[in-house]
C-alpha cells in the first residue's frame, strides 16, 4: 500500500488539508479575538458585580492590564497559545490549563459514548432502511427519526428525566460526574444525557447513510451484482457501502463535533460539568481568556474533525488510491 | 403565632436562648406558662438534632468562575459553603437581633464611634491554629482596604481605625453609626487566618465544616470539623454536599429523585405544583430583597415630581404580585423597606391603584408624549411582563408607557445607573441605615435613582446616631415618607425566597435575609431517620 502512495496526489491532497485547517484555525483565532472584545459590558465590572464599588472596578482594571492596546494582547495571546500556555483566568486567577483539562476530559467522555452508541446504531439503522426501502420498517425507522430530530433537545431531555429518573427512577436526574468516581458509577450517571445526544443526531446520520447508499443503489455495478444473483443484504454491504462511505464519514464528523461543542444545552438539563457550561459561566463574567481559550478548542475540534472527513473522503476515492 | 412558638422552641432547644426568655416570649404570645413550658418539652424532644450522614442540597447561582476567597461577590452555592467552612463575628437572627459568634461582646461608647468587640477564645481554626484578635483586625483591614476588590468595602467605609487591645479589638468609626454590629454580619467577613492576607481563597475558616471537595460551578463538599466551637449548635450531618444546579426543572427533578435533600429558588410559577409532590415541603419567607422601577429624579420628564406620583400610582401592584410572583411576595410601597427590616415603619399608608388620581397628577405634571421604560428579564425575573402589565395599567390613566427589552447581556453596565427609567433589583441589606445609605443618600455609591434630598440625608445621618430605638423608628419613618412621595423608585412588590426541603430534613428555620436559611441550611440542619 506504502508504494502506492509515493508520488501520488494524494499524500499531497492530504498535506494541503492539513495546511488548509491550520491556516483556518489562525483565522479563527483572530476572530474569536476580535469577537471577545466587542462583547458589550465591562471585564472588571462584571468580575466585581453589579454591587462593585467604581474604586474596585477601577484597581481591577489597572491590575487586568484592560488598558493596553488589543493588537497587543492579541500577540501576547497567541504566543502564549503557541508555547502551550493558555494564560490564566481573569476572575479566578487559576492557570486555564488546571480547570479546563478536566471540563474538556468530561465532554469528550460524554461524546464518545454518545458517539459509541449512536454512530453504529445510525448505520445499521440506515442499512436496513435501505434493504427494506420503501416498505413499512424503512418507513418505521425514518419516522422514529424524524420525529425525534424534530424536537428540541431539552424536551427530550425533560422527558427521559420525567419518565426514567423521576418516575421509574432507574437512572439519575443529575448527571455530576467527578475525578475518582467509579468508572460504573460514572457510567450509569450518564446513561440519561447519552440516550438524550444519541436521540438528537441519530436521524441526521441515519438519513444520510440510507440516502448514500441509495444513491450508489442506482448505479451499473449494483445491478450487476444483482443479476448475478448475490442477496440484497450481501449488495448492500459489500458493494454499495463502501462506495458511500465518504458522504457518511462527512455526517458522522459533523455530528461528532457537534456531540463536542454544541451540548451546552444538554450539560445543563442535566448538570454535567462539560465545557458548554464552563464556556457559558466565563462569557457571563467577561472571562475574556478562558473564552477564548475554549473557543480556540472548539475551533480546532470542528476543524480537525473535518480534516478527518476531507482525508477519509479522498482515501475513500479509488480514483486518488490508484492513480494511473 | 405557631409557627414563631416552634422557632422559639427551636433555639432553645439548639441552646441560642434561655428557658426563662422562652417561657417570657411565649407568654407575651398569650400562652400560659404551663402549657409553654409542656411545648418546650415536645419540642426538645422532637428536635434534638440527628448527628451523622450526608447533607445534600441543589442550588441555584454558582459558576465555574466562583471562588474560595469570601472577598469576591457570590450566589447561592458559595454563600452556603463559606457559612460551612467559615465563621464570622456577628450573625443576625430571624427575628433581627444579634447573635454572638466569634464575638463575644459587643459594646460602643456614648457617641457610637468607638466599638469594642470581646474576641472569644479558644476557637480554632481547620489548620488546628487558634482565632486571635490579630486575625480578626487583618481580616477587617483586608476587606475595607481602599484598593480592596471586597463586596464588603461598602459597608466597612465608615471604619477610621481598626486595633487590638489584649483580647479585643477595637473599631473607631469616622462617624458615629449606632449599627455597626450589623454591619459585622456582612456573609463576606469570614474571618480567616491573617485576614486571609496570604492566601484569600485556602477555604481555612473556624466553621463547622472543612472543605473537601471544590469544583467551582459544579459542587462543593465537606467533612465535619471535630473541633468546631459550637458543634452542639451547627454541623450535625457527618458531611455536605453542594450540587450546582443552575437550570430550575433540573433542581426540582433531582429534588423530587431524592438526589438532594433541599434546592432553593423554586419559580413562583411551579411552586404549587411542586407543592404536590409527597414528602416535599415548600419554605417560603418574605425576604429585604425587591423588584423596583427607577426613574432619575434629576432628568426630564422624571424631575418633575407630579410626573413620579402619576407612575407611582399608574401601578397596579396587586395585579403584578398575582400574575408575576403568583402571591409568592409582598406589596412595595414605594420604598426599599419592608417588615423583615428592623425598626419597620409599618405605619406608612399602602399606596394602591389609582388612575383618576395619576391621571390628575400626570395632567398637571404637563408632560406629553410616550414615556420609554427599559427592561429585561435580568433585571428581575418576569420583568419584561411586569412591564407590560405596568403599560396597560399605565394606559387606564392616560399615560402611554413605551416598553424596550433590553438585550440582558451587559443590562447592568449598559442600563443600569445609565438610563433614566429602567427595571432593576435591589437585594436589600440588613438595616434600613445600610439599604439607605447604599442608594438613597444624595452620595450614595448606586443612587441609582439620582435622589437628591438634603432633609433625607440630614435624617439618615441623625438616625446613624441615634440610640433610643423609638425616636430612630420615628426618623426612619419620616424617611420613608420622603422617598415614598418624591423619591424615583417605584416599589411593586418584595419577592419571596422559596426554597424545598423533604419532610425528613429538619432544623429549617427560615430566614428573611437570604435563602437556604441565610445560607446556613446545611450547617444547621440534620436528616431525620
Amino acid at each position: 500500500m506504502k508504494g502506492a502512495f509515493r508520488g501520488s496526489p494524494v499524500l499531497k491532497l492530504v498535506a494541503q488539508r492539513i495546511a488548509l485547517g491550520i491556516f483556518l484555525l489562525f483565522a479563527v483565532s483572530v476572530l474569536i479575538f476580535a469577537g471577545t472584545q466587542i462583547l458589550p459590558g465591562d471585564v472588571a465590572q462584571s468580575i466585581l458585580g453589579q454591587s462593585a464599588t467604581p474604586e474596585a472596578v477601577a484597581n481591577l482594571r489597572q491590575e487586568l492590564g484592560l488598558n493596553d492596546p488589543a493588537y497587543m494582547r492579541y500577540f501576547q495571546w497567541v504566543g502564549g497559545v503557541l508555547t502551550g500556555d493558555l494564560g490564566k483566568a481573569l476572575t479566578t486567577r487559576q492557570e486555564i490549563t488546571v480547570t479546563l483539562m478536566p471540563r474538556l476530559w468530561n465532554t469528550l467522555f460524554l461524546a464518545f459514548w454518545a458517539a459509541a452508541v449512536s454512530i453504529p446504531l445510525s448505520i445499521i439503522l440506515g442499512l436496513i432502511a435501505v434493504r427494506f426501502r420503501n416498505g413499512p420498517v424503512d418507513k418505521a425507522i425514518s419516522g422514529f427519526a424524524l420525529a425525534s430530530t424534530s424536537l428540541p433537545e431539552f424536551f427530550i431531555g425533560y422527558l427521559l428525566i420525567l419518565f426514567l429518573a423521576v418516575k421509574l427512577q432507574w437512572f439519575p436526574s443529575i448527571s455530576t460526574v467527578y475525578d475518582g468516581m467509579p468508572f460504573l458509577e460514572k457510567l450509569k450517571a450518564i446513561v440519561l444525557p447519552v440516550i438524550a445526544l444519541v436521540i438528537v443526531v441519530l436521524a441526521h446520520m441515519m438519513r444520510m447513510t440510507r440516502a448514500a447508499i441509495l444513491n450508489v443503489m442506482q448505479s451499473a455495478y449494483i445491478e450487476t451484482a444483482e443479476l448475478k444473483g448475490l442477496s440484497a443484504l450481501d449488495i448492500i454491504c459489500k458493494h454499495a457501502f463502501p462506495n458511500a462511505i465518504a458522504p457518511i464519514v462527512n455526517v458522522v464528523m459533523l455530528n461528532m463535533a457537534y456531540l463536542v461543542v454544541g451540548v451546552v444545552v444538554i450539560e445543563v438539563i442535566f448538570v454535567y460539568p462539560g465545557m458548554g457550561q464552563y464556556l457559558v459561566d466565563h462569557v457571563v463574567k467577561r472571562d475574556v481568556p478562558v473564552v477564548q481559550a475554549v473557543g480556540l478548542i472548539f475551533a480546532a475540534v470542528y476543524i480537525g474533525l473535518n480534516i478527518v472527513a476531507d482525508v477519509a473522503a479522498i482515501l475513500a476515492n479509488p480514483r486518488l488510491r490508484h492513480p494511473k | 403565632m405557631s409557627q414563631e412558638l416552634d422557632y422559639l422552641s427551636c433555639r432553645v432547644v439548639a441552646g441560642r436562648m434561655s428557658r426563662r426568655e422562652f417561657l417570657g416570649r411565649a407568654t407575651a404570645l398569650g400562652m400560659s406558662a404551663a402549657f409553654a413550658n409542656s411545648l418546650l418539652a415536645g419540642a426538645a424532644e422532637a428536635q434534638a438534632p440527628r448527628k451523622g450522614g450526608i447533607l445534600k442540597a441543589g442550588l441555584q447561582g454558582g459558576g465555574a468562575t466562583d471562588s474560595l476567597d469570601p472577598a469576591l461577590p457570590a450566589g447561592a452555592p458559595p454563600i452556603a459553603f463559606g457559612r460551612c467552612w467559615g465563621e464570622v463575628l456577628i450573625e443576625v437572627t430571624p427575628d433581627n437581633r444579634i447573635e454572638y459568634r466569634i464575638a463575644q461582646e459587643i459594646g460602643s461608647s456614648k457617641d457610637a464611634k468607638t466599638w469594642t468587640l470581646k474576641i472569644r477564645k479558644d476557637i480554632p481554626f481547620h489548620n488546628g491554629k487558634e482565632v486571635t484578635p490579630q486575625d480578626v483586625v487583618a481580616t477587617l483591614e483586608r476587606h475595607s482596604n481602599k484598593e480592596s476588590k471586597s463586596g464588603a468595602l461598602g459597608v466597612l467605609r465608615g471604619i477610621e481605625t481598626i486595633r487590638v487591645d489584649g483580647g479585643d479589638v477595637i473599631i473607631t468609626l469616622k462617624e458615629p453609626n449606632v449599627e455597626l454590629p450589623y454591619l459585622m454580619t456582612d456573609y463576606h467577613l469570614i474571618i480567616q487566618p491573617n485576614g486571609g492576607k496570604d492566601a484569600p481563597a485556602a477555604g481555612i475558616g473556624a466553621g463547622p465544616y472543612k472543605v473537601t471537595v471544590n469544583e467551582p460551578g459544579v459542587r462543593h463538599g465537606g467533612e465535619k470539623f471535630k473541633d468546631y466551637w459550637q458543634g452542639d449548635n451547627l454541623g450535625h450531618a457527618d458531611q455536605i454536599e453542594i450540587i450546582v444546579i443552575n437550570d430550575a426543572t433540573a433542581r426540582i427533578s433531582a429534588l423530587q429523585g431524592k438526589q438532594v435533600h433541599m434546592i432553593n429558588r423554586v419559580e413562583p410559577k411551579v411552586v404549587d405544583l411542586v407543592k404536590r409532590v409527597p414528602g416535599v415541603t415548600i419554605q417560603n419567607v418574605t425576604g429585604r430583597g425587591c423588584y423596583l422601577f427607577n426613574m432619575f429624579c434629576d432628568t426630564p420628564p422624571f424631575n418633575n415630581v407630579d410626573l413620579r406620583i402619576a407612575l407611582k400610582l399608574a401601578l397596579d401592584r396587586e395585579q403584578m404580585l398575582d400574575k408575576i410572583l403568583r402571591g409568592y411576595g409582598s406589596l412595595g410601597n414605594d420604598f426599599p423597606i419592608n417588615n423583615a427590616y428592623p425598626l419597620f415603619p409599618d405605619d406608612v399608608e399602602q399606596r394602591t391603584f389609582d388612575p383618576d388620581k395619576a391621571k390628575f397628577h400626570y395632567q398637571k405634571s404637563g408632560h406629553s408624549g410616550p414615556i420609554l421604560l427599559r427592561t429585561s428579564d435580568l433585571a428581575f425575573p418576569g420583568a419584561v411582563d411586569a412591564a407590560q402589565l405596568y403599560q396597560q395599567s399605565c394606559a387606564k390613566a392616560g399615560i402611554t408607557l413605551e416598553v424596550k427589552r433590553e438585550p440582558g447581556d451587559g443590562y447592568w453596565t449598559e442600563v443600569w445607573q445609565k438610563q433614566p427609567f429602567y427595571a432593576s433589583y435591589w437585594t436589600g441589606r440588613s438595616t434600613q441605615d445600610q439599604m439607605y445609605s447604599s442608594a438613597y443618600l444624595s452620595t450614595a455609591e448606586w443612587n441609582d435613582t439620582h435622589f437628591f434630598n438634603d432633609k433625607f440625608d440630614k435624617l439618615l445621618k441623625e438616625a446613624r446616631a441615634e440610640l433610643d430605638q423609638e425616636k430612630r423608628k420615628n426618623l426612619y419613618r419620616e424617611m420613608a415618607n420622603i422617598v415614598r412621595d418624591e423619591g424615583g423608585v417605584i416599589v411593586p412588590f418584595f419577592n419571596q425566597f422559596i426554597d424545598a426541603t423533604w419532610s425528613g430534613v429538619k432544623g429549617f428555620v427560615k430566614h428573611p435575609a437570604r435563602d437556604m436559611c441565610n445560607g446556613y441550611a446545611l450547617a444547621q440542619c440534620w436528616i431525620e431517620a
